[in-house]
């Protein structure tokens, strides 16, 4: 079965120098769901910004069966639907119906359309209640429901999530993690989250200065870097 | 937060609320060439513009003396101006400046806060105002929102570390700091609204703003555009008579 998505040598220099890719290969096949882990600034939501087309590198990317090229660009961003960190960068329309339709109407559907796809992704996400509010008086988990409705609107074949459970209360992460795990779609996870990249994830690749150092099995890779050394663990080698 | 109010505002019910924001433009129109182009007994207009603005904001349930302070808003810019007036020797002219600055603010206020943005510029694209023009307005719109959360949260920031925003002009270390809490504040802004606007890339936006609603001119937007249009006409023409 041809992957979803294909990555090969991705390299990517900042405007002011930083080199925050240096040659990134992935491969991402249907129905998967993989952790990126790595430590901050090690250039996972660097990579994520490439496979959507935002930012653009050496190297070459496939997306369902598509090279990421400026022709290309609206049909990748209809199968890669990218859940930014901050949702709040998300949300910008007056209601959150509104926010969620927008993805589909810029598809170019109608608006009843836009409306029944809109109102089905927020049922999905258990938000259909909050259609006629202000995406502002939210909470931080709510707001992140309908970050994820509106990408959910835009039926696509992969999710993007990065840094999915920050500012979220354990309630509040279930909940996701619950919801994530009932989404059919192939899943990459951006997060330092190693219990909830466990209830989701079996593979994981670890970035680490601009490369990923290593790919395998979630629990292999969080031993061999030592990423799931909770607080207790730390301070018992203080 | 403070922003939100005026979009809550426009989110009404009202019969203002209904009306298509052709009909309120058209209105909106008049009104502002009314009061541009009157020059006989002025405070005494003024006054009877104001009150109808203050029935057309009731009509419209938008609280009234808020709205009377917001629309204060342009008064430092007119002041200056209006400054000038009365030191050339011109007190009527600025007078005239700042009764008609105020008034057309009120006027615009009336008709923003009782259209939500959506419907708005698409009334305005309708009545064949450039779409690149809208898409800027769209934006700025969007990030003065942004510049205002981020200035919130530094303020608060600050307060928490013990500064304080009083007595700057008497105190130089405390202006100097606030001076470069502007700086950071634009910078934060700009990455800010940078995100927001790769969000709306992710998310297929090709330039052109689509919106749920859809405008819909009916014989009850045309009594409405008449008997708004025709109202400061006549307000004006009771009132030159009468001087």
């Amino acid at each position: 079965m041809p992957p979803l998505i294909e990555v090969r040598d991705l390299r990517f220099r900042y405007e002011d120098g930083t080199q925050a890719l240096k040659g990134v290969n992935f491969r991402l096949d249907p129905g998967e769901s993989v952790a990126l882990l790595g430590p901050n600034g090690s250039g996972k939501t660097t990579f994520v910004m490439h496979l959507n087309g935002l930012l653009s590198g050496e190297g070459s990317i496939q997306v369902c069966g598509m090279t990421v090229e400026s022709r290309n660009l609206p049909a990748i961003r209809r199968k890669i639907g990218l859940v930014f960190q901050d949702a709040e960068s998300q949300l910008f329309m007056p209601t959150v119906l509104e926010d969620v339709a927008f993805g589909p109407l810029n598809l170019g559907i109608s608006q009843q359309q836009a409306v029944d796809h809109a109102t089905t992704a927020l049922e999905t996400v258990g938000m259909a209640a909050a259609a006629s509010r202000a995406p502002y008086h939210l909470s931080a988990g709510e707001k992140r429901k309908v970050a994820i409705a509106g990408i959910l609107a835009m039926d696509p074949e992969i999710l993007v999530l990065d840094e999915p459970t920050t500012s979220l209360d354990p309630p509040a992460q279930r909940s996701l993690a619950e919801l994530l795990a009932s989404l059919p779609q192939a899943k990459i996870l951006v997060t330092h989250d190693i219990p909830f990249v466990q209830s989701l994830c079996k593979r994981a690749a670890f970035f680490q200065d601009g490369i990923i150092a290593a790919e395998g099995f979630v629990e292999e890779i969080v031993s061999r870097f030592g990423w799931g050394l909770g607080l207790e663990r730390s301070k018992s080698r203080i | 937060m403070h922003h939100v109010v005026l979009e809550h505002w426009s989110r009404g019910s009202s019969p203002l609320h209904r009306r298509d924001p052709r009909a309120k433009f058209g209105a909106l129109l008049v009104f502002l060439v009314v009061l541009a182009t009157a020059h006989r007994s002025l405070p005494l207009l003024s006054v009877a513009l104001m009150a109808l603005l203050a029935g057309v904001l009731v009509w419209g349930r938008i609280p009234l003396l808020g709205a009377l302070a917001r629309a204060t808003v342009v008064l430092p810019f007119t002041l200056v101006f209006a400054g000038v007036c009365w030191a050339a020797g011109d007190p009527a002219r600025g007078l005239a400046l700042l009764l008609k600055s105020y008034l057309s603010a009120l006027a615009v206020l009336t008709v923003v806060s009782t259209t939500p943005l959506p419907l708005l510029l698409r009334g305005l694209e309708t009545a064949g105002v450039p779409r690149f023009l809208l898409m800027v307005a769209q934006f700025l719109y969007r990030y003065l929102f942004v510049i205002s959360e981020e200035a919130q949260h530094m303020r608060v920031a600050a307060r928490s570390r013990g500064g304080a925003t009083r007595d700057l002009a008497t105190q130089p270390a405390r202006f100097r700091a606030a001076a470069g809490a502007l700086a950071v504040l634009f910078a934060r802004s700009y990455a800010r609204a940078g995100g927001i606007h790769r969000a709306m890339l992710a998310r297929g936006f090709l330039g052109h703003f689509r919106a749920l609603g859809s405008l819909d001119f009916r014989g009850s937007d045309a009594a409405f555009l008449v008997t708004a249009s025709l109202a400061p006409i006549l307000v004006r023409a009771v009132i030159e008579r009468m001087a």
